[in-house]
Formats: C-alpha cells, sequence, structure tokens
C-alpha cells in the first residue's frame, strides 16, 4: 500500500497535524500495522519536498512545534491518479508454491503432501479471517472478504495442481 | 472402539460402486458441537463418506458408531427413526417439497415424528425467523428465490434440534453473499444447540467456517488437524 497516497488521500478532507494523520490511518486502514511516528514524519517531509503538501501553520507549545499539514493541488491531482490507476496483480505466492511442487516432485518428495500442508495452513488463516469478518465491523468485513478471496484463489489454484501432479511429475521428471 | 467423546466415528471404511472403489479404508470423527469440513476433488469419495456415516450407504466394510452404537447393527427402521429424528439434512438443492408452503415444509419433519400441526409448524415458524426467512413462510419453494429456499433447507435440517447436521455444498448454488449468510446462520445455529456439523465442501470459503477439515483423497480421509 502507498503510505504517501494514503495520507495525501486523508488530507484532501482539511488540514491535519502529523499525530491526528497517524490516528486517522489506524484508525481506518492499519488494523494489522499501525504506522510509527517516523513514518508519517518523513513521509511528510518527502510529500513537503515534492510539494504535496505545505505547512498550514505551526503550534509553539511547550514541547515541540507541532506542523499542521493542508494537501496542495498537485498533491490532489497525485492521489486522483493513483486512484485512477490499477495496481498490478502479483502472483508471487505461485511461484513459491510451484518451485516448491516442482522440486518436491523432481526429488521424490510427496508433493500431495507438500500442498495438502499448504492448503491447511491457507485454511487456517482463512478461519481466522472469518472469525475476524463475524465479529467486525463493515469495513473489516469488506477488507477480509477482499483477503479471502485471494487465499481463495492461492487454494484454486492449489486444487488444479493437486489435479495435475500426474501430468507434471511425468514433464519434470527424466 | 470410539475415540473419547466423539459423536460419530467411522474406522476403515471401504465402498465400491462397481470396480471403482469410492471408499477404501476411510477414518472419520467428530464431537457434539464441532464442525468438520470434509473437502477433495470432485469424485474423491466426500458424498460417499458423508452417505455412510448418515447410514444412507451400508459401507462394504468398516464401521460407523453413533453415540456409542453401531449403525450397521441397527434395524431399518432404527435407522430411519435416527435420520429424521437425530439427524439433519441440507443439499445442494432440490430438496423442499414443491406442494407444501416453505412454513409446511419446514414443519415437516417434526410432523413425521407425531407432532401436531398447529405445534409443529409454531417451531417452524421461529426458525424461519431465526434463518430471516419468516416474511416467505406462506409460499411454495418455486416461489422464492435461491437463497431463501436453502435458509428454508437449513430451518427444516434444524426444526427437530438434531445432534448431526450433514450438509452436502450447502452453499454450491448460491452467491457469495447468500451463501455466507447461510453459514454464518448454520453455524451459529448449530455451535447454540451442540449440534455436530459434517460439511462437505469444495469450496475453501465455505470450510473458513469449521473448527477443522478432513481431506479426502482416492478414498482415504486425512484429518489435517494434526498436519500444522
Amino acid at each position: 500500500m502507498s503510505i504517501g497516497h494514503t495520507l495525501l488521500g486523508l488530507l484532501e478532507s482539511g488540514p491535519r497535524h502529523g499525530y491526528d494523520l497517524k490516528r486517522a490511518f489506524d484508525e481506518r486502514f492499519g488494523h494489522d500495522r499501525p504506522l510509527h511516528y517516523g513514518q508519517v514524519y518523513s513521509t511528510m517531509s518527502r510529500l513537503l519536498k515534492n510539494g504535496l503538501v505545505e505547512v498550514d501553520g505551526i503550534e509553539h507549545g511547550g514541547g515541540p512545534e507541532r506542523k499542521r499539514y493542508a494537501i496542495t493541488e498537485a498533491g490532489i491531482t497525485d492521489v486522483e491518479q493513483w486512484l485512477g490507476q490499477p495496481e498490478k496483480p502479483e502472483p508471487y505466492l505461485q511461484s513459491v508454491l510451484y518451485t516448491k511442487v516442482v522440486l518436491a516432485l523432481m526429488t521424490g518428495r510427496d508433493a500431495a503432501d507438500l500442498l495438502d500442508v499448504q492448503r491447511a495452513e491457507h485454511l487456517r488463516l482463512m478461519r481466522e479471517l472469518t472469525q475476524r469478518k463475524r465479529a467486525g465491523d463493515l469495513s473489516d468485513q469488506l477488507i477480509c472478504d477482499h483477503a479471502l478471496f485471494h487465499l481463495e484463489a492461492d487454494l484454486r489454484w492449489l486444487e488444479l495442481t493437486a489435479a495435475r501432479l500426474g501430468q507434471l511429475a511425468k514433464a519434470v521428471t527424466p | 472402539m470410539t475415540p473419547a467423546g466423539s459423536l460419530l466415528t467411522a474406522e476403515g471404511l471401504r465402498k465400491a460402486y462397481g470396480p471403482t472403489p469410492a471408499l477404501d479404508g476411510a477414518d472419520f470423527s467428530i464431537h457434539p458441537g464441532e464442525v468438520v469440513a470434509v473437502m477433495g476433488p470432485s469424485g474423491s469419495g466426500k458424498s460417499t463418506l458423508l452417505h455412510c456415516l448418515a447410514g444412507i450407504v451400508t459401507p462394504d466394510a468398516g464401521t460407523v458408531h453413533y453415540d456409542g452404537q453401531l449403525l450397521s447393527a441397527m434395524s431399518d427402521s432404527r435407522r430411519s427413526a435416527l435420520r429424521r429424528g437425530e439427524f439433519g439434512f441440507v443439499f445442494q438443492f432440490g430438496q423442499l417439497v414443491p406442494e407444501l408452503s416453505c412454513v409446511e415444509n419446514v414443519a415437516l419433519p417434526l410432523r413425521l415424528t407425531g407432532v401436531g400441526r398447529k405445534e409443529a409448524e409454531s417451531r417452524a415458524l421461529s426458525w424461519l425467523e431465526r434463518l430471516e426467512v419468516a416474511d416467505v413462510r406462506a409460499k411454495r419453494p418455486g416461489e422464492v428465490s435461491g437463497g431463501q429456499g436453502q435458509r428454508v433447507a437449513v430451518a427444516r435440517a434444524l426444526v427437530s434440534g438434531p445432534r448431526v447436521l450433514f450438509a452436502d455444498e450447502p452453499t454450491g448454488a448460491l452467491d457469495s453473499l447468500n451463501g455466507e449468510r447461510v453459514m454464518e446462520l448454520l453455524t451459529e445455529a448449530a455451535r447454540e444447540t451442540r449440534a455436530a456439523v459434517v460439511l462437505v465442501t469444495h469450496e475453501a470459503r465455505v470450510a473458513a467456517y469449521s473448527d477443522r477439515e478432513v481431506v479426502v483423497r482416492d478414498g482415504k480421509a486425512r484429518d489435517m488437524a494434526g498436519a500444522r
């Protein structure tokens, strides 16, 4: 996920301090991984340098000064472009599993067993997500659904591969 | 011999249809209140396992114990009584009687065990409410949507308070949202009533509602709880 674009998007509703941005991010998007303050401030300095945000005001209190950030026109255009661009589908997991399955077959190991264990691991995570979804609100449901459908896609690949193991074994063994 | 606390146990089940073995030494057990997904590719023997566990099909070899009793040693009438009173069934489709209204369909298992019409329909209605389909009570199955019909079928399977619910691809004919709601309602109700659920499915998102999964392949059942 692009933290910069997300923080920019949060600024579209009005100027905020770094702390408010972190809180808004964590509340809405940080279910698994809340932001570190360091990430917020390094991201904001980068956005500032690139002219996507500007300092809207500075509060001088007893502690360190607090900058309030506002999004610029260039920032709004940047968010617009990011939202309009599709994400690259990443078949990363399949390539790891594919390698494992082929290696198992090549070395005479039980590839079906490997796939069974992987299915069990996927299902363990899917159970957790299903539980979280049942206990959560609509945004939890939508986020968990996305993860669940991705895991399901992995599993469909896994089932098809399991069904093709005999064929694959012939292809990869001398 | 059954595992401690197990409600339904199968050991060494074999069943062949002609020369093809559907089950080839399958073991299975389930505890009260537990939801177990039975997974595996088409033709792996999932449904045959369910049918043997429910006493619908007699295995060629092996044993099925329900609550400590050997299923094969029971008379046909005792097995039928078990299926009416203590087992509930949900299938993919085609299970409701088209000539009866939805509430009459749900009341049917109670009527078959001698419960009076008024009492049976009142209990049926409370299950329809629970499954969020009380508004279709007077309609016939042909007049309701697939999702509504499946909820009616789940209500019918649960109305007599079964100790084991057998569900064979219960959401197979439903879209994602309806399938999800049916699974939520089915598993909630089963957990509350401590019914054991044998859930045959090839869909991972449906299996994710279970406590553990058993994978059937080449007629053998592998319990994956120990594989992690």
